[in-house]
């Protein structure tokens, strides 16, 4: 498509858990203003992938580039969403100041977030629907309301990648049109989304491409080229086996009616 | 007996000094509570001893500043151990916690003993490290813990939204560029300060119930940190400074349990009364429909 520099450029990373590799010798190119699925079976290292992109974890070997550069050098263009389950929404504070605590980056030390702060992160909550909830505490939102506070914080980060992790998981059907909506919304103003996403029904239907992965990755390219069946055994296909070897008077399963896996 | 604790001395300055202790340690503890290192405020408090010991044999002085300066080092340290325990073994933090506490209050049980049987060291009264004595605070002690204190709030204030959002989402807080291992020895190191401040009035013993207790109580008030935090602060002055007017209305009544007895009333009352959070609210949510029902 460009020729231009792709927005993440991960080269020969391996992650590796107490000698236990969980991501082997991954190279990944994602290109700018793309909206991307990354897809896999549980502990394919999907997270993990991500982590390594934003430095949370240390990986053993390689290195990420975002546009060219390192992590730590790209932060600010760089907006991540972790797994909802990742904090206790017990903690006691306001929808809206979680929302404001994307912006503290660019805030920096000493600094207070005041009434432009407020004013960004109320126009994040109206663009996924939720500014009715600004004061609320945000134990008293459903998971779907959860997820799309997390959005809201991500948005006003004001990136050029946004990273998520299993935004989709379990939500709402108003959540998942509203998420869906913010992620076309984003790729038609150019920025780059990578979603990881469990559900293999939707992938040719959300994501304009994809990234197959199973500790190792099998594929990645745009959806209509590497999403089929044969990629796609090769990615769950140890499961499938798995299942196999459980139910032994079951036929195999078909390649496609490994979603059922997922 | 109110009008003691303004026209006496003595009781004005310990007042003085548990309230200020009751501030700090509730401060702190909110966020060691919201961090879920109640725990850790045990372990750090129980490995202080030893560090006092060390203090006045190495020193040969009893000045509560000097002492306060070993239970701090030895607290940090055993907060090291901890942290270093979980990073490099396959032992979980509940485990690593309880063999600190364990190891290091031992070796400080010890070393208490050795030293109470020598002559010089009878009339240094260690052992009130123990449960502690409010009463031994004198002005400059009060003064010590104002400045100790003073300025590991004056830190947190500075450090507050960085603070705020450790505690919530590391995660997040990470990828945003914030160093969160820094901050998170910082938070530590002021939790340490906090414990040793009290561990003269309350003692190693009792001291995690001023960390926990106060938090514990303010978080059944409100859903925002900033009015937990004070709120957390007040609930362990008024603690403070009631143990001390309770145990000096009622004589022989020792101060630093009376002050964890207060602590613990305000949060059992706020556990069971407070709207919303409170169980007694709860169980009136819950029947209250199926008794309008059955009428």
């Amino acid at each position: 498509m460009k020729t231009e520099q792709p927005a993440i450029q991960v080269t020969d990373l391996t992650v590796a858990y107490r000698d236990k590799p969980v991501l082997w010798d991954i190279d990944l190119t994602i290109p700018g203003g793309v909206l991307m699925g990354i897809i896999g079976p549980n502990g394919a290292g999907k997270t993990t992938l991500m982590k390594a992109i934003l430095g949370l974890v240390r990986p053993s070997a390689g290195q990420v580039l975002v546009y060219g550069k390192p992590y730590a050098q790209q932060r600010r263009l760089v907006a991540y969403v972790p797994q909802r389950n990742s904090v206790d929404w017990d903690f006691p504070t306001s929808v809206l100041d979680v929302v404001v605590m994307g912006r503290y980056g660019a805030l920096g030390w000493f600094r207070r977030p005041g009434k432009r702060e407020r004013e960004q992160a109320l126009d994040a909550l109206a663009r996924v629907g939720m500014q009715d909830f600004a004061s609320r505490q945000i134990g008293q939102l459903s998971g779907g309301q959860q997820q799309r506070v997390f959005l809201a914080r991500a948005l006003v980060q004001d990136a050029q990648v946004y990273l998520m992790d299993e935004p989709l998981q379990g939500v709402d059907a108003t959540t998942e049109r509203t998420i869906l909506r913010i992620l076309h919304d984003l790729r038609a103003t150019g920025k780059t989304v990578v979603v990881v996403h469990h559900d293999l029904q939707t992938v040719s239907e959300y994501f304009d491409q994809v990234a197959l992965l199973n500790v190792r990755l099998v594929a990645s390219g745009p959806v209509a080229e590497v999403f089929n069946a044969a990629t796609l055994r090769a990615t769950y296909g140890g499961q499938i086996a798995f299942l196999e070897g459980r139910d032994p008077g079951r036929s195999a399963p078909e390649p496609r009616a490994g979603i059922a896996v997922s | 007996m109110l009008s003691n604790l303004l026209f006496d001395y003595t009781l004005r300055t310990v007042a003085l000094g548990s309230g200020i202790m009751g501030v700090v340690s509730g401060v702190l503890g909110a966020f060691a509570v919201l961090r879920r290192q109640s725990l850790l405020g045990d372990a750090m408090s129980h490995a202080a001893l030893p560090g006092i010991v060390l203090a006045f044999i190495i020193t040969g002085s009893k000045e509560p500043l000097v002492l306060m300066i070993g239970a701090a080092v030895a607290g940090w340290i055993g907060a090291l151990f901890v942290m270093a325990i979980i990073s490099t073994t396959r032992i979980k933090q509940d485990g690593a916690l309880g063999l600190i506490l364990a190891t290091f209050f031992g070796f400080g049980l010890v070393l208490l003993t050795w030293v109470q049987a020598r002559p010089d060291a009878a009339q240094a009264g260690l052992d009130r490290y123990l449960f502690g004595q409010a009463a031994t605070l004198l002005e400059r002690d009060v003064a010590a813990m104002a400045a100790i204190g003073g300025a590991a709030l004056l830190v947190l204030a500075l450090f507050w939204k960085e603070c705020a959002i450790l505690s919530f989402d590391p995660d997040f807080a990470r990828s945003m560029g914030l160093p969160v291992h820094l901050l998170s020895v910082l938070l530590t190191s002021l939790l340490v300060a906090a414990i040793s401040i009290g561990l003269q009035a309350v003692g190693v013993v009792l001291m995690s119930a001023l960390i926990v207790a106060p938090a514990v109580a303010a978080r059944q008030w409100t859903d925002r940190l900033g009015v937990m935090v004070v709120l957390s602060g007040v609930f362990g002055a008024v603690a403070g400074v009631g143990g001390v007017v309770l145990s000096g209305a009622a004589a022989r009544l020792p101060t630093g349990p009376v002050i964890v007895v207060c602590i613990s009333a305000l949060a059992l009352i706020s556990l069971l009364f407070a709207p919303r959070r409170g169980l007694v609210w709860n169980w009136f949510r819950v029947n209250r429909p199926v008794a309008r029902q059955g009428a």
